[in-house]
C-alpha cells in the first residue's frame, strides 16, 4: 500500500497505529469499524473540487498539514472551570465538557437526569455497554461517500452518548462543549457522538464547539442521531472556534414514523468550516427542519452541506439558511434533497438567503433535486443581495441613525433563523451572542442605483 | 412661525426633473392637502421632505421649523419632528413592531435629550396607540409589516405617528388601497393628532380621504408646480372636474 497517496497520509496511519495501542481496550466490534474507517479513508483520501460535493470548498489546507492526533490536554497544564464559564450556555440539565475530544469529567455537569437516562462520554459507554451501542454506532453514517466520516471513524474514540428511554422528556436541553487547545504542533479531534432516542421521546441537545486560545486546530466531528416514533428531537450547532481552525462536522439523523427532528446550525467562528446535515426521514409521516445561520468575515470559509433523504411517504422538511458575508469570507449553501420512489406526497421545501456586505464577499448556493417519486412537491429558492435601501431608509426616517439601522436589519435578518428555535434558553443565548458578533457594518460601496439589486431565483417543481 | 416652508424647490432623479419649482407654507395647527395626477410629483415631493437620498435637489430651499431640511439625514429630520407615512410600508421581518417602534421613539427622545423609556413604560403606550387604530396586541410581537393586510400596514404607519408624536407629518397616498372602513379608522386616527403645534400634509390622489381628514388648504400639483391653491372646497372641484382644467398647456403634452 505504499503508493503516492497513502504516503501523504502517513502522519494519520502512525496516529491510526498509536490510537490502536493506546485504546487497545476497545471492544473487537469497535476496532472492526474503526478499521473499516480507515481502510475508506485510506481509499478515498481528501476530497478535490472535482468532487461535486466539495466543488466550492477546498481542503488542501487540512490535507496538507500533518495533524497529530490532540494529546491529553490535562497533560498542558491546568483549565480552570472559571475560564469556560463564559461560554458555558446557562440552562442546561447537564453540561459534558470535551477537552480537545476527550471528555473531562472534572468540568463537566451531570445533573440529576430521570430515570434511565444516560448522558456519558462515549468511552465510558462503549467499555461499560458496548452492547447497546453496538446496533447504533455506525450503521446510519456513511463512510463510502464522505472521507471526513471515514476519518472519524477510523479514530473513534470519544464523545458523547445519549440514551432518552420511551416517553422521556427533557425540557432543560443538554449541553456538550468542545474545547479546542491550539498548540505549536497542528492537532485534530475527531468527537464521535451518539443519540439514541426512543419512541415518544423530547429533548433538545447542543453541541458547542469552541477554542482556547487561537492557532491552528482541526476539529471533525460526527453525530448520529435516531430518532424513534413520535420523538421530537431538536439539535443544536454552534461553532465558534479560533479564526485558524478547521471544523468539519456531520449530523446524520435517522427517523423513525412520525418523529420530528430539527437542526439548528450556527456558524460563526472557524477559517474553513464544513457543516453537513443529513437527515433520513425512513418512518412514515416524519418532519425535519433544518435551519442555520452563517456570518462570515475576514477570510472565513463557511461551507453548509445539506442532504435531505425523503424515504417514506407523507414527510415533510424544510430547510432556511441564512447567510451573512462580509469581508472576504466565501459561503456555500449546497442543497441536496433526494425524494426515494416510494416517498410519495413528499412536501419539501428549500430556501437560502444571503447577504452580501462587502464587495469581496462570496456566495456560492446550489439547489440539487432528485426526485424518484412522482406525487411529490418540492420547492426551492435562493437570493443573494444587500442590505435592503428600502428598509433602511424606513428606519432612518423613524429617527435610527444609519449605523444602528443597519445593524438592526442585519439582526432582523439573523432573527429569522433564531427565532424559530423553540429551546428558549438556546434561543435567548445565541440571540445575545449574535447580536454581539454582527460585522462592523462596511457600507456598500460600488454604484448606488445597484444597492437595491436582488438577485432573486424561484421555481417550483409539483409532480 | 412656520413649521415648513418650500420655496422654489426644483428636484430630480436619475436626471429627470420632477419637481420644477414647488413654494409651500405650512403653519402650526394646519392641515394641507396636495393633490394632483399621477406622475405629478407628489410622492416625489413627499420623499425629499423625508430626505430620500435617491433624489437630488437641485435648486430651492426647505425649513423645518427654522432649520436647513436639506442639510438634513433621514433620520435627523425624524429626530427634529417630521414623519412620513409611507405610501408602501416596508416589510422587514426578523424585529417585531413593539421592538422597532421603541427603538425608534428611544432614538428621537436621545437626540432630544429625554430620558429613553424601557419596554414596561413603553408597551402601555404603544397598546394605547394601537387601540385608537383599531389594531389587537398580536400586532405588537409580529414582525414589522410582515404578512400584514394593505389596510394593516397603512393604520400601522398611523400608530408609529401616534407614538412619535412628529410636529409635521407627511402622509404619501395612505388612502389609496384602502376599503372605507380602514379608511374611517386611519383618519379617525389621523385627526386624534390634530393640534395646536403641529401640522398635517396629505398627499393625496383622491378627495375621498379629504371628506374624513377635512383640510384647511388644497394645493394642486401638476408637472412639478402647484398651479393652483385653495380651500377644501378646491377638493370638491378636483372631484367633479378631474385633474385637466388645471393643467397649464405646456404641460399637457408631457
Amino acid at each position: 500500500m505504499a503508493t503516492a497517496a497513502t504516503e501523504r497520509l502517513r502522519n494519520y496511519l502512525e496516529a491510526f497505529h498509536r490510537l490502536g495501542t493506546d485504546a487497545g481496550a476497545q471492544p473487537a466490534w469497535v476496532r472492526a469499524l474503526r478499521d473499516r474507517g480507515f481502510a475508506r479513508f485510506c481509499e478515498a483520501g481528501f476530497p478535490t473540487t472535482k468532487n461535486e460535493d466539495w466543488r466550492f470548498t477546498n481542503v488542501n489546507a487540512i490535507a496538507q498539514t500533518p495533524f497529530q492526533l490532540a494529546r491529553d490536554a490535562r497533560q498542558l497544564g491546568a483549565i480552570y472551570g472559571d475560564t469556560l464559564d463564559a461560554c458555558r450556555i446557562p440552562g442546561a440539565a447537564c453540561q459534558l465538557v470535551f477537552l480537545n475530544g476527550r471528555f473531562a469529567h472534572e468540568l463537566s455537569e451531570l445533573g440529576s437526569l430521570p430515570e434511565g437516562v444516560r448522558v456519558e462520554s462515549l468511552a465510558q459507554a462503549i467499555a461499560h455497554d458496548g452492547k447497546s451501542l453496538e446496533s447504533h454506532l455506525g450503521h446510519y453514517l456513511n463512510i463510502e461517500r464522505d472521507a471526513f466520516a471515514a476519518l472519524n471513524t477510523a479514530f473513534i474514540e470519544d464523545g458523547a452518548y445519549v440514551y432518552l428511554p420511551r416517553r422521556t422528556v427533557l425540557e432543560a436541553p443538554i449541553y456538550f462543549l468542545f474545547i479546542s487547545i491550539p498548540t505549536q504542533h497542528p492537532e485534530m479531534t475527531n468527537p464521535r457522538n451518539l443519540i439514541v432516542a426512543e419512541d415518544a421521546t423530547e429533548a433538545s441537545i447542543v453541541e458547542d464547539y469552541v477554542s482556547l486560545g487561537s492557532g491552528i486546530s482541526f476539529s471533525n466531528a460526527v453525530t448520529e442521531l435516531v430518532a424513534g416514533e413520535n420523538a421530537v428531537i431538536s439539535h443544536y450547532l454552534l461553532e465558534r472556534e479560533d479564526r485558524q481552525a478547521f471544523n468539519v462536522s456531520t449530523l446524520r439523523t435517522q427517523q423513525g414514523r412520525s418523529a420530528n427532528v430539527s437542526s439548528h446550525s450556527v456558524l460563526l467562528g472557524g477559517g474553513l468550516v464544513r457543516n453537513n446535515v443529513h437527515p433520513v426521514l425512513a418512518g412514515e409521516g416524519g418532519e425535519c427542519l433544518i435551519n442555520g445561520l452563517f456570518i462570515g468575515n475576514g477570510s472565513q470559509h463557511m461551507d453548509n452541506y445539506m442532504l435531505v433523504e425523503h424515504a417514506s411517504p407523507h414527510c415533510s422538511s424544510r430547510q432556511f439558511y441564512n447567510g451573512i458575508l462580509d469581508g472576504h469570507s466565501h459561503g456555500v449553501f449546497h442543497g441536496r434533497i433526494i425524494v426515494h420512489k416510494d416517498a410519495q406526497k413528499t412536501d419539501a421545501k428549500q430556501t437560502n438567503r444571503n447577504l452580501l456586505l462587502s464587495d469581496d464577499a462570496q456566495i456560492d448556493t446550489k439547489p440539487q433535486l432528485e426526485i424518484y417519486a412522482d406525487d411529490v412537491k418540492c420547492t426551492h429558492g435562493a437570493t443573494i443581495g444587500q442590505v435592503e435601501e428600502n428598509a433602511l431608509f424606513y428606519l432612518r426616517s423613524r429617527g435610527i441613525d444609519e449605523a444602528s439601522a443597519r445593524s438592526l436589519l442585519l439582526l432582523a435578518f439573523a432573527n429569522e433563523c433564531l427565532d424559530r428555535m423553540k429551546c428558549l434558553p438556546v434561543r435567548e443565548y445565541l440571540q445575545e451572542l449574535v447580536q454581539g458578533w454582527l460585522p462592523g457594518i462596511s457600507t456598500p460601496a460600488g454604484d448606488t442605483t445597484a444597492n437595491n439589486v436582488e438577485i432573486a431565483r424561484r421555481w417550483e417543481e409539483v409532480g | 412661525m412656520s413649521l415648513l416652508e418650500i420655496k422654489n424647490l426644483h428636484a430630480n432623479i436619475h436626471g429627470n426633473e420632477i419637481l420644477k419649482g414647488v413654494d409651500l407654507t405650512i403653519n402650526a395647527g394646519e392641515v394641507h392637502s396636495i393633490m394632483g395626477p399621477n406622475g405629478s410629483g407628489k410622492s416625489t415631493l413627499a420623499q425629499v421632505l423625508a430626505r430620500r437620498e435617491a433624489y437630488t435637489v437641485t435648486q430651492g430651499q426647505v425649513l423645518l421649523n427654522g432649520k436647513d431640511l436639506l442639510a438634513m439625514k433621514p433620520e435627523e429630520a425624524a429626530c427634529e419632528g417630521l414623519f412620513m407615512a409611507f405610501q408602501y410600508p416596508v416589510e422587514i421581518p426578523g424585529i417585531s413592531n413593539a421592538y422597532f417602534l421603541r427603538a425608534a421613539l428611544n432614538a428621537i427622545r436621545k437626540y432630544r435629550g429625554q430620558e429613553e423609556l424601557d419596554a414596561m413604560d413603553f408597551l402601555p403606550l404603544l397598546k394605547e396607540k394601537m387601540r385608537l387604530l383599531e389594531m389587537d396586541d398580536r400586532f405588537l410581537n409580529r414582525p414589522v409589516n410582515e404578512g400584514f393586510s394593505g389596510g394593516e400596514k397603512k393604520r400601522n404607519e398611523i400608530v408609529q405617528m401616534a407614538v412619535l408624536e412628529p410636529r409635521m407629518a407627511i402622509l404619501d397616498e395612505t388612502d389609496s388601497g384602502l376599503d372605507i372602513d380602514a379608511l374611517k379608522i386611519v383618519a379617525k386616527g389621523v385627526n386624534t393628532m390634530r393640534a395646536a403645534d403641529r401640522a398635517i400634509l396629505v398627499v393625496t390622489h383622491y378627495q375621498r380621504l379629504l371628506d374624513y381628514i377635512i383640510p384647511d388648504y388644497v394645493h394642486v400639483l401638476v408637472d412639478g408646480r402647484i398651479v393652483k391653491s385653495g380651500g377644501k372646497e378646491l377638493a370638491f372641484e378636483l372631484e367633479e372636474k378631474g385633474y385637466g382644467w388645471t393643467e397649464p398647456a405646456s404641460a399637457a403634452a408631457r
